[in-house]
């Protein structure tokens, strides 16, 4: 239906505009372009994205440089500058302790982007490879993993972890465990769907014909091919997983004090609410600007990569 | 139709076997004895074994999961250790709570998010669309625990224009029916009341809702946009109609469900966002009731609580999915 429509209109442009027409036929059509080229073409013109990708790559440099930005450390307390305002010595203030909370935010992008990593790669390895077990071998296979799945996805997401951490102690590299294993349904469906639909391609059949491996066409052919999907939804679970960190932590359940990460940072905070209010803007402003630009570069890939919104 | 909804509720069946499973597993996952973890390290043995007893870790794993199951459907959903009362008494008013937040939340992003949706649909390109969907791009990336301090900060503190905790003034508790406080205030023809408990809902359902609202926002724009491009579309404003009438009465009904699956799919991302919520506005909901008993190592009443909140996700989802049904009978499954 959607094809039928598309066509008359792109007639009806190059008869409007034929030099226009013939003079792209005779530069850019010619000229082979493989589609990852073209995708990258198409994110560059995405001004969201690359807002996007300048911000995370902001955060990244100052996790990096952070020891050299300031002459503070995290955990370094000073009793008698404690809660103190936004100063010269102090560009973001103190907290209840004294530590410099720009030191505290700029380490915390370490610990923060680190989770993010951690948890994604995690769920996306097993979710790819359950995703691809279920889809490919079918039959009872796939049967009990999609009903793990579902039951998995019946909780609402940040209750799993919660219930994961409550059975795994505290810590920072529990909470990782929790969100990674809760992020396991979303890519292991997505890679699922895709395989089914990619089993049944002609050019499958042919490898399978040709007498290849199961292993083969799964990682020289299914894979490939299912990559573009699997590289948005990484993109978008790194904000997701650094939000449900930030969540745990300031419930208590994730990152431990004197660890720098910015959920627990505004927990501590949230007592001198009333006494001094900057100690909370900072940390929660980013943990709300990592997200929004992982966010904004995965609306952007989807965009890219999908060959439905290209025109 | 009605086989439709016999074979959705089939399809429940291993979902809410599962859930049993993970919830009865909590105890057994603790590392260590879970007698001994729940009552602390200075436990007596006494104690522990008294403990172990009364609530069956005795036995083999599967007659306890068989008495677990058991005891659930008989509506039996444990005791709670801390304050030895039963949970499934204990837990109604918790339950209340949520809902009645959650519900307003839900009409905040609704509202809000629908129409802004719509209004950025219509005037695509325009300044206001640009600006919506900025906000509709912050509003997804806002950690809700942040942007709750953030309100009690500038609206509770500077301002003083709403409470910053609780559901009611604490001094003047309300005499509770259904537990749900703003119809409870109208059964008792007490008007002003009514508008205290209002006012404590404000903030808590703005910060639960952005994030849905948000999330409706785009979705609506996305379909609607799809909508308006379509040949009845074109018909109907063929025939002459009005802007308003083609957008409120012919593309909205359209566009709904795709909208509909967002609103379903994101009243379960409100159960889990509650927790923060009421952990922060001392909402006496189930989140804070759960995340309470995991600060007093309370296991049955984080297993039933779990437990409940993730029935109730399984629940709505089920509700959107005949809804769906109903809504757009060309889908098929």
């Amino acid at each position: 239906m959607k094809l039928d429509e598309k066509k008359p209109v792109e007639a009806e442009q190059q008869i409007a505009n034929p030099a226009k027409a013939d003079s792209q036929i005779d530069t850019e059509e010619i000229e082979a372009i493989s589609p990852w080229k073209d995708s990258l073409k198409q994110l560059r013109k995405n001004r969201f994205a690359l807002v996007g990708l300048i911000i995370i790559l902001f955060f990244i440099i100052l996790g990096i440089v952070a020891p050299l930005l300031t002459s503070y450390t995290y955990e370094e307390q000073d009793l008698v500058n404690r809660l103190q305002p936004p100063s010269s010595e102090h560009w973001m203030g103190t907290d209840d302790l004294g530590r410099d909370i720009f030191t505290r935010v700029a380490y915390g992008a370490r610990v923060s982007l680190q989770v993010g990593f951690f948890a994604v790669t995690g769920a996306l390895v097993f979710g790819t490879l359950l995703g691809i077990i279920a889809g490919y071998f079918g039959r009872w296979v796939d049967m009990i993993i999609s009903r793990i799945f579902d039951i998995l996805l019946a909780f609402p997401s940040i209750l799993l972890a919660i219930a994961i951490v409550a059975i795994l102690g505290a810590s920072l590299q529990n909470a990782l465990i929790a969100i990674a294993i809760i992020n396991i349904p979303i890519f292991g469906r997505l890679v699922r769907s895709k395989v089914i639909s990619l089993r049944e391609e002609e050019y499958i059949m042919a490898a399978r014909a040709q007498g290849m491996k199961n292993g083969r066409i799964i990682l020289h052919h299914i894979l490939p091919n299912s990559i573009a999907p699997i590289i948005v939804q990484s993109t978008l679970g790194f904000g997701t997983a650094i939000l449900e960190a930030a969540a745990l932590g300031f419930l208590g359940l994730g990152a431990q004090p004197p660890t720098p990460e910015w959920g627990q940072m505004l927990a501590s905070s949230r007592e001198f609410i009333q006494l001094a209010p900057w100690t909370l803007i900072m940390p929660g402003l980013s943990i709300m600007l990592v997200v929004l630009g992982f966010n904004l570069i995965g609306d952007g890939l989807r965009d890219a990569l999908d060959p439905k919104m290209k025109n | 139709m009605f086989s439709y909804i016999i074979r959705r509720l089939l399809m429940l069946i291993p979902v809410l076997v599962g859930m049993t499973l993970i919830t009865f597993s909590i105890v057994h996952l603790i590392p260590g004895n879970p007698a001994q973890v729940i009552l602390g390290e200075t436990a007596t043995q006494t104690a522990i074994e008294d403990l172990e007893e009364s609530m069956g870790l005795n036995e083999p794993y599967v007659v306890q999961y068989g008495l677990y199951v058991k005891d659930l459907l008989q509506g039996d959903l444990g005791t709670s250790l801390r304050s030895k009362a039963d949970i499934s008494t204990e837990i109604w008013p918790y339950i209340a709570a949520t809902f009645e937040l959650t519900f307003f939340a839900m009409i905040f992003a609704i509202f809000i998010g629908v129409n802004a949706g719509i209004i950025s649909a219509w005037k695509q390109n325009s300044w206001f669309d640009f600006l919506a969907m900025l906000f509709a791009l912050i509003g997804v990336s806002m950690p809700v625990f942040w942007l709750a301090l953030m309100e009690q900060w500038i609206f509770a503190q500077e301002l003083g224009w709403f409470p910053a905790y609780g559901r009611e003034d604490s001094r003047d508790p309300i005499a509770p029916i259904t537990y749900f406080y703003v119809l409870d205030s109208l059964i008792h023809l007490d008007f002003a009341r009514t508008v205290t408990v209002l006012k404590h809902l404000v903030l808590p359902s703005i910060a639960l809702g952005t994030i849905p609202m948000a999330i409706i926002a785009r979705m609506t724009r996305s379909s609607m946009l799809e909508v308006m491009k379509s040949d009845y579309i074109r018909t109907v404003r063929a025939k002459g109609s009005g802007q308003f009438l083609v957008i409120y009465k012919h593309a909205l009904k359209n566009a709904t469900i795709p909208v509909l699956t967002v609103i379903g799919l994101q009243t379960g991302v409100l159960l889990g966002g509650a927790i923060l919520t009421e952990t922060i506005f001392s909402w006496p909901g189930i989140g804070r009731y759960v995340f309470e008993a995991i600060n007093y190592r309370d296991y049955p009443v984080i297993q039933s609580g779990i437990l409940v909140i993730a029935f109730i996700f399984v629940l709505i989802n089920l509700v959107v999915d005949v809804l769906y049904k109903i809504i757009d009978p060309r889908i098929n499954y």
